[in-house]
């Protein structure tokens, strides 16, 4: 149900010209279509408490909807505003934030990103490098630059992350809730190779904040950065599960049209076994997001099953990942010489997975992660 | 989709585990962890012992209907007896081929009679059975075998002459069921029978194909007008095609499911050696590690997800159709992982007679993985035309 009225809104709404217009502009995105989203299709709702005006619903119905979007290739502050703002909100907001917060992002008032990593190819607690600063009056001061912070140029909200000073690893990490617009906010968009998702670098130069800006246990908050971090990361392989989806189809349709030595292409092994290695990567990463999401639904739900959650989501992500530059890649091939032209859509895909895979723990640091999780238990 | 069992289930868990632990024991220690592929000519008679002894206990044939004499467990049930099987160390079974297609096959397609003389002793664990398909010009192309069968009229009784190949089990078999043409001069699927042959009389002999492991699994056998009863023929002259076609759906079964605790095993086994002998330490080999853990767990979402009945996905008979590829690359994948995280100590075998280590054995078996049972080719034709309605190959394996 949710899938196909994803999918049909989708087709038409992010079609190839939309998301054409959407991705040459600085902002990234179309406000009429983002209104749509928020107020007609509501989707910003899905796994936002009732509580909080919320639909409530499950991980697993959310991981559909980015799915759909991933296949459609959606230009929209979606990911940045749920997958990485309400995850935070949900995981280290204290009730005063969420009871705020949420009903903005609920009305759709608000758009939001997340700002943690240096930049150094590190892509956990350790690459936050901003500092944070108690000052005597409660008042807290953040200094410090970020990169890589999806749609951090357009968001009216930011979360950032930011350490005691002289602390290293997982010691002393503090997220705070701040807001893009303050003059000690610089932000700067960083055009990138895949245009569908727009990224920006943040500098904090003294920004002076209240003590109510701070989320949860600040000073020791690593662990709810890397359940954020967990969270966004089985949103974004459902993105690319439905990348590598699409990748198939749109390749089976082009080699079963397509005709060469008088007969259709995808009649040649080599062509269908290709697209047969295709199916098994994109079968195997839809297999892993749902397992992912339902652990992320145990996890929000303090079932005893959440603690799986890391090892779930870089399961999903380091599989997902190479499933969609994988396939994207055969799609490139499997469309021979029109794969190669700004005309086709095939390279949109190609260099959305490949941007995918490079950000939020590119898919060595997730294996190591899990290498060193299977090691440790024998 | 599932994240796992219901609490039922898991009481049945609880019934098979404890049954194992009490009765895998004593005698019957020294073939924990044995006999599996690779493995399979070692300890064959505490093995056939261990069959009736699984017998006794009803863990034979436990998704078979009540009628025949199973536990009519469902779908789950079964996944759950193969893993606690796997996790017990539970010998590789000499009567598998009977429980899961030969029997099978009988229920489906067989005559009253026919239940009535064969299910019984499969579920006992006394008849052993192999199975007759590939011939030397009939490997991926199923359909072309040349094995024949004639109706002799004065003596009632068919006769069976031409060469069955990769007959695991034959030599130690009380049956064969296979497929030959009943009518001569016919070409492809059209024109063969499905036959029960008895497999000792003197008409039948047995040869072991020495296989690059040094091990003898597989054998030929070469059938000079032996003879069938006219009452071992399943179905009509002319329709074993049929038959053969239901079976094959069988035999990607469940029993694959359980198989992943068995690959559980061998993956824990190779990250001890690692974690000894320093390997752990190569980050080349961590990620391939991470490559492995990963690959098997989703191997079990992928049955979770088949699993799942209340599952809003439509996309699970693919699920089904990626499985074979999946799991023969994946094994042969942690086979050379093996050998890689043993280092130079890899090459050394375990005795002066080629006796293999248990992991050499892992990595030269896994190589017939992708060959065995429908190679790697023929099931991305399958997956390309079945699943993706991709133009068809002339004649593929599944006709």
């Amino acid at each position: 149900m949710i899938a196909e009225t994803a999918e049909t809104f989708l087709v038409s709404q992010s079609s190839s010209e939309r998301v054409r217009a959407a991705m040459a502009t600085e902002l990234g995105f179309d406000e009429n279509l983002w209104a749509q989203i928020t107020q007609e299709m509501g989707w910003q709702l899905t796994h936002i408490p009732q509580q909080y005006d919320g639909l409530g619903l499950g991980y697993v119905e959310l991981c559909i909807l980015f799915e759909h979007m991933g296949q459609n290739l959606l230009c929209a502050p979606f990911f940045s505003t749920i997958a990485l703002g309400a995850n935070a909100l949900l995981v280290a907001g204290t009730d005063d934030q969420k009871a705020e917060a949420f009903v903005a992002i609920a009305a759709g008032e608000s758009r939001y990103a997340l700002a943690y990593s240096d930049g150094s190819r590190c892509w956990g607690c350790e690459s936050v490098t901003a500092e944070y600063q108690q000052l005597d009056d409660g008042v807290i001061e953040l200094n410090g630059e970020y990169s890589f912070v999806v749609d951090g140029h357009t968001a009216d909200k930011l979360i950032v992350a930011a350490r005691e000073p002289g602390s290293s690893g997982r010691d002393g990490i503090g997220l705070f809730m701040i807001a893009g617009d303050s003059p000690e906010v610089v932000r700067q968009w960083t055009p990138t190779m895949d245009q569908t998702r727009k990224l920006a670098s943040i500098k904090l130069k003294g920004l002076r904040v209240a003590i109510d800006s701070a989320m949860l246990d600040m000073g020791n908050a690593a662990q709810h950065l890397d359940n954020i971090l967990a969270l966004a990361n089985i949103a974004q392989s459902a993105e690319q599960m439905g990348v590598a989806d699409k990748s198939l189809r749109m390749s089976v349709d082009y080699i079963s049209e397509r005709k060469q030595f008088g007969r259709s292409v995808g009649s040649f092994q080599a062509i269908k076994h290709k697209a047969a290695d295709m199916m098994t990567k994109a079968e195997a990463a839809r297999s892993a997001v749902y397992y992912a999401a339902c652990i992320a639904d145990e996890f929000l739900a303090d079932g005893p099953m959440g603690d799986q959650l890391l090892e779930a989501a870089s399961i999903a992500k380091a599989y997902c990942c190479e499933a969609a530059f994988f396939n994207a890649g055969c799609a490139l091939q499997l469309h021979g010489g029109v794969g190669f032209t700004w005309e086709y859509d095939v390279h949109l895909y190609f260099k959305r997975a490949k941007a995918a895979q490079v950000s939020f723990g590119d898919t060595a640091w997730h294996k190591e992660r899990l290498a060193a999780m299977v090691l440790e238990a024998v | 989709m599932k994240l796992g069992f219901t609490d039922q289930d898991e009481a049945f868990r609880d019934s098979i585990a404890t049954w194992l632990a009490d009765n895998l024991s004593g005698e019957f220690e020294k073939i924990r962890f044995r006999g599996g592929p690779g493995d399979e000519h070692m300890f064959f008679e505490e093995r056939v012992a261990w069959e009736k002894k699984l017998a006794e206990g009803d863990w034979t044939c436990v998704g078979w209907p009540q009628e025949f004499g199973g536990r009519a467990c469902s779908l789950e049930q079964q996944v759950i007896f193969h893993e606690e099987y796997a996790r017990a160390g539970g010998p590789g079974r000499v009567g598998h081929i009977g429980e899961g297609l030969a029997g099978p096959t009988i229920m489906a397609f067989g005559s009253r009679a026919q239940k009535d003389r064969f299910l019984p002793k499969i579920k006992s664990g006394e008849e052993l059975w192999c199975q007759g398909y590939s011939e030397p010009g009939a490997g991926s192309d199923l359909a072309n075998i040349s094995t024949k069968a004639k109706f002799d009229a004065d003596a009632k009784v068919w006769r069976i002459t031409g060469q069955k190949v990769w007959t695991s089990l034959a030599h130690e078999s009380d049956w064969c069921f296979l497929i030959a043409r009943t009518e001569a001069g016919s070409k492809g699927n059209k024109g063969l029978g499905f036959f029960l042959v008895p497999m000792h009389q003197k008409e039948i002999e047995v040869r072991p194909i020495l296989q690059l492991t040094g091990t003898s699994e597989f054998n030929e056998v070469f059938f000079d007008g032996a003879v069938c009863e006219q009452d071992c023929l399943v179905g009509e002259p002319g329709e074993g095609w049929k038959v053969a076609m239901g079976l094959l759906a069988f035999e990607r079964g469940v029993s694959t499911l359980g198989q992943q605790m068995l690959f559980q095993n061998e993956f824990e086994e190779i990250l001890k050696i690692a974690k000894q002998n320093g390997a752990d330490q190569d980050p080349s080999i961590r990620q391939r590690i991470a490559d492995a853990h990963i690959g098997l767990k989703i191997m079990r979402y992928n049955s979770l997800r088949t699993l799942s009945t209340d599952s809003t996905d439509s996309k699970l008979k693919q699920a089904g159709m990626i499985y074979k590829l999946y799991w023969s690359s994946w094994h042969r994948n942690l086979g050379n992982l093996a050998m890689d995280v043993l280092g130079p100590q890899a090459d050394l075998v375990e005795q002066g007679d080629y006796e293999l280590t248990r992991l050499q054995s892992l990595f030269l078996f896994t190589r017939s993985d992708t060959i065995y049972g429908g190679t790697n080719q023929i099931q991305r034709n399958i997956i390309a035309e079945r699943a993706l309605g991709l133009p068809r190959e002339p004649q593929t394996f599944l006709g």
